[in-house]
C-alpha cells in the first residue's frame, strides 16, 4: 500500500471513530432519557403532587418533597445569590490589582467543582452538631455553598465581557464608581447574571450527597425550617434503595420530575442568554 | 477595567482616605466619594468570603478528624480493616476504590471526549455544532442520584448479562491482567461505577478540550493543511502539540469531577469494604462509604474517621483541580503573549 492510501485510509478511519465516539456521547443521553420516561411517565399523576410520601406498601406521592425541595432550593438561592454576585463584582470591577481577586477566583474555580458532599460534612460539622439536630436551615445553607461559586463565575465572566467605553462614557460623565457598576456594568450583563441563576438553581435542584447530612429527610409536611425536611433527591435515594415495588415507582417518578426541570433551566439558560447577547 | 477608570480610581487610592474627605469641597462629591468606599469594601468583604469558606471546610475537617488521626496515625492510609463494632478504621479500601473507579473513568473518558471535541471542531458542519454540543453538555446537567438509579436499575442488568460474561471469558483468560476481570457477573461494582464514571465526566472534559482547540490560530491549521496534511494529521500534529497544555487541564477537571463524584458510585459501586484484585467485585469509594454511612455512625471515633475520609477527598480533589486550572492558565497566558 502506498504512503497516500495509508495516510488517507489512517484519516478516514480515525475520522469515523471521531464520529462514533459523538454518537456514543448522544447515545447514553438518549438512553438514560429514554428510560426515564418509559419509567417515570406513568408515575406523573396529579396525586404525585397532592399527596404525601407514602408507607411502603400503599399509595401516594411525593408533596412533602417537592415542597421541601422547592423552599430549600428557593432559600439556598436567595441567600447565595446577592454574595456570589457582589463577590463577582468586586472579582471584576476592582480584580486588577492586588493579590485577593486572582486567589479568590483561583480557589472559586475549585470550590465550584470540588465535592458537595464535602459541603454537607462542613455545615454538619459547623451546624448540625452545634444546635443538635438535622434541620431545612442546613440543608439551605449547605445548598446557597454550592450556588456562591456558580453565581461568582457567571458575573465575573459577564461583567468583563461588558466594553470599557460603557464604563468610561458614564464615568466621563460625572458618575460615581458605585453609579457606574450598579446602573451600567451590571445592568448590561444583566442576562448574562440571570443566566448564571438559572444555572445554580438547575445545578442545586439535583443535588443529593450535600442534603443527606443535613437536611436529612421527613415523611411528613412540615413548614418548619428548624428540623428535618423531605426534599426530592433524599426521597429519590431512599426509595431506589429499597426494596418496595411502589416505591420505586415514585422514585421513578421524582427522577423524571428532577430530570425535566433540571433540563428545561439549562435549556431555558442557553436560549435567554443567546437572544440577549445577540442585541450588542 | 479600563486605563481611564483604573487611573482615577488609583488616584482615589493613593490620597489617604480622611484627607481625601476633607479636602474634597463638596458635599455631594464626598457622599459620593464615601458610598464609593463602602461600595468597593462591601464588594470585597464577600470576595474575601470565598477564601474564608475554604479555610473554614479545611479547619472543620481537620478538627473533625482529629479523635481518627490520634487513634491511628499515618497507619488509616495503609490498613484496610473498616469495622465499625471493634472501632479499628483504615481507609485503604476507599482511597483504593475511589482512584481506580476514577482512573477507569478517565481511560474510557479521555478517548471519548477527544472524538467528540474533534468532531465538534473539525467535522461537523456549522449548524449542527451548536445543538450536538449542547446535547453533550446536557449530559452533565443530568443530576448525578439520575445516573446512579439509571446505573443500578437499567445498566448494571444488562452490563452483567451481556458485557460481563464476554470480558471474563475473553480479558479473564489472558496472563496477568485477567485477574482484574474474573468474579461472577453481577453488574454492581468497580468497574460498573468506573464506566457510569466515565460517562458522566466525558462532557466536563470534551467541553474544555473543545474550547482549546477553538483557539488554535486558523493559520497554523491552514498551513499544515496548505502542506497537504489530512484533517486527522492536522488534528494530531498541529492542534494537539498547541493545546496539549489545556488538553491535560480538562483531563485533570475531569478527574476532579470523578473523584468527588458522589451519588451514582454510591449506588452501583457495591459497598464493600473489601480490598480485591478484580475490577468485577463490589469495592468502596470515600464519597460512597461517606454517603451510605455517616447518619447511621454511631461513636465519635466512626464519625471521626469518616471526616477524615471526608478530609482525604477534599485534599485529592484539591490538588487535582488546582492543578487543572493552573494548567488551563498557563495555555490562556502564552495565548494572550501571542495575539
Amino acid at each position: 500500500m502506498n504512503l497516500y492510501t495509508r495516510r488517507l485510509l489512517i484519516n478516514r478511519f480515525n475520522l469515523a471513530v471521531s464520529l462514533l465516539t459523538m454518537l456514543f456521547g448522544l447515545f447514553w443521553l438518549g438512553w438514560i432519557l429514554f428510560t426515564l420516561f418509559k419509567a417515570g411517565f406513568g408515575g406523573l399523576s396529579a396525586r404525585l403532587f397532592l399527596e404525601m410520601t407514602p408507607p411502603p406498601g400503599s399509595d401516594g406521592g411525593l408533596l412533602n418533597a417537592i415542597a421541601g425541595s422547592l423552599l430549600m432550593g428557593a432559600a439556598g438561592t436567595i441567600l447565595g445569590t446577592p454574595i456570589g454576585i457582589l463577590a463577582g463584582i468586586y472579582l471584576a470591577e476592582f480584580g486588577n490589582r492586588g493579590w485577593l481577586a486572582p486567589v479568590t477566583l483561583f480557589i472559586n474555580d475549585i470550590l465550584l467543582s470540588a465535592p458537595s458532599i464535602v459541603i454537607g460534612l462542613f455545615i454538619y460539622a459547623v451546624y448540625v452538631i452545634t444546635v443538635g439536630h438535622f434541620s431545612a436551615w442546613a440543608g439551605t445553607m449547605a445548598l446557597a455553598l454550592i450556588v456562591i461559586p456558580v453565581v461568582i463565575r457567571t458575573t465575573e465572566n459577564m461583567l468583563r465581557l461588558v466594553p470599557d467605553s460603557l464604563r468610561e462614557a458614564a464615568a466621563a460623565l460625572g458618575a460615581p464608581q458605585w453609579k457606574v457598576i450598579t446602573f451600567v456594568t451590571v445592568r448590561a450583563a444583566k442576562a448574562g447574571i440571570i443566566t448564571g441563576i438559572l444555572l445554580a438553581v438547575a445545578r442545586i435542584s439535583g443535588e443529593t450527597a450535600p442534603l443527606l447530612f443535613t437536611a436529612l429527610n421527613n415523611q411528613f409536611w412540615t413548614p418548619n425550617m428548624n428540623s428535618p425536611m423531605a426534599n426530592l433527591p433524599v426521597v429519590i435515594f431512599q426509595f431506589a434503595m429499597s426494596p418496595y415495588e411502589d416505591w420505586h415507582k415514585l422514585a421513578w417518578a421524582g427522577a423524571l420530575l428532577i430530570t425535566l426541570c433540571v433540563l428545561a433551566l439549562n435549556i431555558l439558560a442557553r436560549v435567554f442568554f443567546q437572544n440577549r447577547t445577540a442585541t450588542y | 477595567m479600563s486605563a481611564v477608570v483604573t487611573k482615577v480610581q488609583g488616584f482615589a487610592q493613593a490620597a489617604p482616605a480622611a484627607l481625601m474627605s476633607r479636602t474634597i469641597p463638596d458635599a455631594g462629591l464626598r457622599k459620593h466619594y464615601r458610598l464609593d468606599q463602602l461600595f468597593r469594601h462591601v464588594t470585597r468583604f464577600f470576595a474575601f468570603l470565598v477564601l474564608l469558606l475554604l479555610a473554614g471546610i479545611l479547619l472543620s475537617l481537620v478538627i473533625g478528624s482529629l479523635p481518627s488521626i490520634r487513634a491511628f496515625g499515618f497507619g488509616f492510609f495503609l490498613t484496610s480493616e473498616w469495622n465499625p463494632v471493634t472501632e479499628q478504621f483504615g481507609a485503604l479500601v476507599p482511597i483504593v476504590g475511589t482512584l481506580v473507579t476514577s482512573a477507569i473513568a478517565l481511560l474510557i473518558g479521555i478517548p471519548v471526549s477527544f472524538g467528540i471535541a474533534l468532531f465538534l471542531t473539525e467535522l461537523s458542519p456549522i449548524w449542527l455544532r451548536r445543538p450536538l454540543g449542547t446535547a453533550i453538555e446536557l449530559l452533565a446537567a443530568i443530576p448525578s442520584i439520575i445516573y446512579g438509579m439509571w446505573g443500578l436499575f437499567v445498566f448494571a442488568p444488562v452490563f452483567a448479562t451481556y458485557v460481563q460474561p464476554v470480558l471474563s471469558s475473553t480479558l479473564g483468560a489472558v496472563p496477568l491482567v485477567g485477574v482484574l476481570f474474573q468474579g461472577p457477573p453481577m453488574g454492581i461494582g468497580v468497574l460498573t461505577a468506573g464506566i457510569l464514571l466515565a460517562i458522566m465526566v466525558i462532557p466536563f472534559i470534551a467541553s474544555v478540550m473543545r474550547d482549546v482547540f477553538e483557539i488554535v490560530p486558523a493559520v497554523l491549521k491552514e498551513s499544515a493543511y496548505a502542506l497537504g496534511s489530512t484533517t486527522w494529521e492536522v488534528v494530531w500534529n498541529v492542534v494537539l502539540p498547541y493545546t496539549k497544555v489545556g488538553v491535560m487541564g480538562g483531563v485533570m477537571l475531569g478527574l476532579g469531577r470523578a473523584l468527588g463524584e458522589t451519588m451514582a458510585v454510591t449506588f452501583v459501586i457495591g459497598n464493600a469494604h473489601r480490598l480485591s484484585a478484580s475490577i468485577m467485585v463490589p469495592g468502596n469509594s470515600i464519597a460512597s462509604a461517606l454517603a451510605n454511612e455517616f447518619t447511621e455512625a454511631v461513636g465519635d471515633l466512626y464519625l471521626s474517621a469518616l471526616i477524615e475520609l471526608g478530609l482525604v477527598l477534599f485534599f485529592i480533589t484539591f490538588v487535582v483541580l488546582a492543578l487543572s486550572k493552573l494548567l488551563l492558565l498557563r495555555l490562556a497566558r502564552r495565548e494572550g503573549r501571542m495575539t
